[in-house]
């Protein structure tokens, strides 16, 4: 039998790279997708409004495992040709784009009411009151909370394991498998998470803290 | 190979949905919810509790204690709930604890949420004003008097919706449970789709009904609200 080494580390290690890689998809996607979802919830059209809403509550009321097993299991319905890392990359990206979504429309709405007023005064239009009046200010109070969840997203990617992408957790099963030493094995991939996610944890409370006298 | 064409489809009205077997084993279904949601509602109790006590610890106690709460905290929200499941399930056995899948499922989900709904409590301890409780000492209140009536109520007032999205989260992320076959709804649709081949359909199923508990679980919160904390206060 084997035993826990350098190899089976190194192992654990190499696949935190697929973990990076499906976390700056989820999040490269997610943000893109995210940001439609919280214009469109704060949109004029109450139509536009309804779809985001419709969206949101899809996403944030069904277990993200279940929308990864949806998509894996119904793309091939659609005809479609897919394998374990897009089917994680796509549910991620869905997932996060909701929460974002959701978080940002927050911080839209934050911006006061007599900013939107002075820009549709100014006759500015949809996309240059948006991009010059809005988004910019909004930015500042989203960033704290987007880094936060940067740190969900990270977490989230453990979950493509059980679809068979071999990413940190999968590694670890797959070490775990070999050498039989369970504490070991998960106690070093809890903490090569750990080294990925609290850095970030910290820098969203920093930025928090550093937000917060500015919003009194 | 035309059998296969059957079951994959090339385009998609190739494909007929059929619910019925999935629909027909309702009382499967309707036993995986229940373990579900009995297996969160004890999560919420549970890690509550454990909460009020590690926010009591992290505002009042000693500084080492202090120090061991924020570690396990930090280290809770920085690693993910997969990994805390095959933590407890697989390593702690391995040192001679040993426990059914159900309750490592449940302890896995006390400690997860214990760690997030410590500091949503801490926050909601902090926001009480310091008056109120120099005021609850001044009327002669014993100190577990001011900790319930002047702080628990109004703390537990202010930070109500995040501790129930927090709530709702946790439902929603025990469906991982499933992985260490701990008999919860969606270990229920895993055996129900290698019974009927039909993976779509049930996870559909399984998914519309999460969906239905997290909106009944929100809207029980919102009962609760109405029926012990919609008073008015000074703002």
């Amino acid at each position: 039998m084997r035993s826990f080494g350098t190899p089976e580390f190194i192992f654990i290690l190499e696949a935190a790279r697929w973990t990076l890689a499906l976390s700056l998809l989820a999040f490269a996607g997610g943000s893109a997708l995210g940001l439609c979802v919280a214009l469109a919830r704060c949109a004029e059209s109450r139509l536009l409004q309804g779809v985001a809403k419709v969206f949101i509550q899809l996403f944030q009321g069904t277990p993200l495992l279940l929308q990864l097993f949806l998509i894996f299991f119904g793309a091939p319905i659609l005809g479609l040709d897919i394998n374990p890392w897009v089917a994680a990359g796509a549910a991620l990206t869905l997932n996060s784009a909701a929460f974002l979504g959701e978080i940002w429309r927050g911080c839209i709405q934050a911006v006061p009411r007599g900013q939107w007023e002075a820009a549709q005064a100014l006759s500015l239009s949809y996309v240059s009151r948006m991009r010059d009046v809005v988004l910019p200010q909004a930015w500042r109070i989203a960033v704290p909370p987007t880094v936060g969840y940067s740190v969900q997203i990270i977490k989230g990617t453990s979950l493509a394991a059980i679809i068979g992408f071999t990413e940190i957790t999968r590694a670890g099963q797959i070490v775990n498998n070999a050498t039989f030493q369970p504490l070991l094995v998960f106690g070093v991939v809890a903490l090569v998470y750990f080294i990925l996610c609290w850095p970030l944890s910290l820098l969203a409370a920093r930025l928090e803290r550093r937000l917060a006298p500015a919003l009194r | 190979m035309f059998c296969g064409l059957g079951f994959t489809g090339g385009v998609f009205l190739n494909y007929s949905f059929q619910f019925g077997d999935v629909l027909a084993a309702w009382p499967l279904l309707l036993k995986g919810s229940w373990i579900t949601v009995r297996l969160s509602l004890s999560a919420m109790l549970l890690g509550s509790l454990l909460a009020v006590f590690g926010a009591w610890g992290k505002t009042a106690g000693p500084r080492p204690l202090r120090f061991l709460i924020q570690a396990y905290i930090e280290l809770i929200r920085n690693t993910p709930f997969l990994v805390q499941l095959f933590f407890f399930f697989f390593a702690l056995p391995a040192v001679g604890l040993r426990w059914s899948a159900t309750t490592a499922a449940l302890v896995a989900m006390v400690v997860n949420l214990g760690a997030y709904a410590t500091e949503i409590v801490r926050a909601g301890i902090e926001a009480v004003p310091h008056g109120q409780i120099e005021a609850g000492l001044a009327l002669n209140l014993k100190r577990w008097e001011i900790f319930r009536f002047v702080i628990l109520k109004p703390a537990l007032k202010a930070i109500y919706p995040a501790l129930c999205s927090q709530f709702i989260l946790l439902m929603l992320s025990s469906a991982v449970v499933s992985v260490i076959s701990a008999d919860d709804l969606t270990s229920v649709a895993a055996n129900l789709q290698s019974q009927t081949f039909r993976s779509f359909e049930v996870y559909i199923v399984v998914a519309a009904i999460y969906l239905a508990l997290s909106l009944a679980f929100s809207a029980l919160f919102k009962l609760i609200y109405h029926w012990g904390l919609d008073y008015p206060d000074r703002r």
